[in-house]
């Protein structure tokens, strides 16, 4: 059996008469990333407060890192890191007191927290700001900052709380960067996000909130393929041929400038086979042909639409 | 490590934080003590003339006078900047990063509440300097000095748990400037600037039991030799008082959220 950086049962939460969470079950596995998906107000941050200790929950049961949330919690601090989705750094401080705090707190010796500091500035490419205070760095550079933070202890699971929302492009993939190394050490990581790029780069699965349900969960082609609007693109040499396999697939959409055509399909690998057979008894030859799948944009807006 | 051992680390390393933060930005603690300074000169050389005449003794007995009343102020007004302070970090999602590590949970508020003694105890030193360049001229022997000092900081004490407190409750930092002010007129509406017998009824009752009064009288006594009576024992239980209520108040509010 493989070994659940976390279990969650029935998870609910309410704020007066608005349920935030509905009831979800989460198994995320351990050195892997996981990835909560879903639109502003789904639940996710609610979601991350419960599990990294923030807020209790009105019901259900849930294992972090081994220990149960309720009965453990200080045990479950003992083995988590967090960055939310607002900077958690000491702005008064530069960035290198920001992690010699992180290290007196994490009760390391003076020297052990003095090493940590110096690698973490140097991985994150802080060294040249470490004597500056962090309210003079730009959001890029306070997000990398909050995160060495949070590596201070060695956490073996974090919680990354959309760590990309209000980054630049570099920034953005800067920052996958670092998760996939985090990973490749054996990190667990409990990643929330509103954007489909970001799970779909990242996550080994993704589980869709909405609404404080749990709509769908997967991979992301697996998600990809549960939806209809994928098609296989034919192209063709020569025009005749192109007519002639319009001719036989009236659903499809041809394009006689490019010699291509468009065929609805679900991008599976039996209808792919079928089409290619059909053209085959008929000798229409296809010069190239390439499968379309629906990217999590679409997923994301049908499921989230049908939820409605 | 014991669970009193990790407190006392984890509160050392939250006092050393706010001492970085104080260290570093000096214009705070210079910009707090402002207000103080401008109302003791307001009230020395503006009003002090007529004031000191009618308790008798002049500019130069008013500026005796209003002396304790005056660090009261000081030290509420460098409160504001502790509840500004406590309120800040709540926004700013350090709070929520500390709440989610293996530490102590009082250390947070025990580091904002020594951070703020120490910034009102400086502030505090340098009114008295000032007034003492300005004719303040106290007879006190060196144990009434530690006396004072003392009941001072006990009050330190007291209104940095309230300010606290006062800090987590506000919704921004904004409202936490304003929420200590009320502190602000407690030296006035008590025997901060003129004996309390001058006050109209209903007005002295107030000023004769708030617990600001007997702290001003004790701190006048031990500086100045007025006779003290039992405004000591009443300032110590208000200074306790306020410091137990606030401690716990500021505790529940800072575990709930």
């Amino acid at each position: 059996m493989t070994n659940l950086a976390i279990a969650a049962n029935g998870l609910r939460k309410s704020y007066g008469d608005k349920v935030v969470l509905d009831g979800i079950d989460l198994a995320v596995t351990e050195g892997t990333i996981f990835a909560l998906l879903g639109p502003n107000g789904a639940g996710k941050t609610t979601t991350v407060q419960i599990l990294s200790t923030l807020i209790a929950p009105d019901g259900g049961t849930v294992t972090v890192a081994g220990h149960d949330l309720a009965a453990r919690p200080d045990d479950v601090r003992g083995a988590i890191g967090v960055t939310g989705q607002y900077s958690a750094v000491d702005k008064l401080l530069t960035g290198e007191e920001n992690l010699l705090l992180m290290a007196d707190l994490k009760h390391l010796s003076r020297a052990e927290g003095r090493r940590k500091a110096a690698e973490l500035l140097e991985r994150f490419d802080l060294v040249e700001a470490a004597g500056k205070p962090a309210s003079t760095y730009s959001g890029g550079m306070q997000r990398r900052l909050d995160l060495a933070m949070t590596l201070v202890g060695d956490p073996r699971l974090i919680f990354l709380d959309e760590p990309t929302t209000g980054l630049d492009p570099r920034s953005r993939r800067e920052m996958w960067r670092i998760v996939r190394e985090l990973v490749a050490g054996g990190v667990t990581i409990f990643l929330t996000t509103q954007y489909l790029e970001e799970a779909d780069q990242l996550a080994d699965r993704i589980v869709l909130l909405d609404h404080g349900r749990l709509i769908a969960e997967g991979t992301a082609e697996e998600l990809k393929r549960r939806i209809p609007g994928g098609h296989i693109e034919l192209t063709f040499t020569d025009p005749h041929l192109l007519d002639e396999a319009k001719s036989l697939l009236p659903a499809a959409v041809a394009d006689p400038e490019a010699l291509t055509l468009q065929v609805p399909s679900d991008g599976g690998v039996k209808s792919i086979r079928e089409l290619l057979a059909r053209l085959d008894q008929n000798d229409i030859d296809i010069d190239s042909m390439s499968v379309h799948t629906p990217d999590l944009d679409d997923v994301f807006l049908t499921l989230t639409e049908a939820n409605r | 490590m014991t669970t009193l051992a990790l407190a006392t680390r984890d509160s050392s390393t939250m006092v050393r934080r706010q001492l970085k933060r104080l260290i570093r930005y000096p214009a705070m603690t210079v910009q707090l003590i402002i207000t103080p300074v401008i109302i003791l000169l307001l009230f020395v050389f503006v009003l002090g003339g007529a004031l000191g005449a009618g308790i008798g003794g002049g500019r130069a007995g008013y500026v005796n006078y209003i002396v304790p009343g005056i660090l009261l102020m000081t030290a509420a007004t460098a409160a504001t900047g502790t509840a500004v302070m406590v309120a800040t970090d709540m926004t700013e999602g350090i709070i929520a990063r500390f709440r989610t590590m293996r530490i102590s949970r009082a250390s947070v508020l025990t580091g904002h509440v020594a951070g703020s003694v120490i910034q009102q105890l400086l502030s505090m030193a340098a009114l008295v300097l000032i007034a003492l360049a300005i004719g303040f001229r106290p007879n006190a022997n060196p144990i009434e000095w530690l006396a004072a000092i003392g009941l001072l900081t006990l009050f330190a004490l007291a209104i940095s748990w309230l300010s606290v407190a006062l800090g987590l409750k506000s919704p921004t930092p904004e409202a936490a400037g304003n929420a200590p002010m009320p502190l602000l007129l407690l030296p006035f509406l008590g025997s901060g600037f003129v004996p309390t017998d001058s006050m109209p009824t209903v007005l002295r009752w107030f000023a004769e039991y708030q617990p600001f009064t007997p702290i001003m009288e004790t701190i006048r006594g031990l500086l100045l030799g007025t006779p003290i009576g039992n405004s000591a024992v009443i300032a110590i239980a208000w200074c306790a008082g306020i410091a137990l209520v606030s401690y716990l108040w500021a505790k529940s509010i800072f575990n709930k959220a």
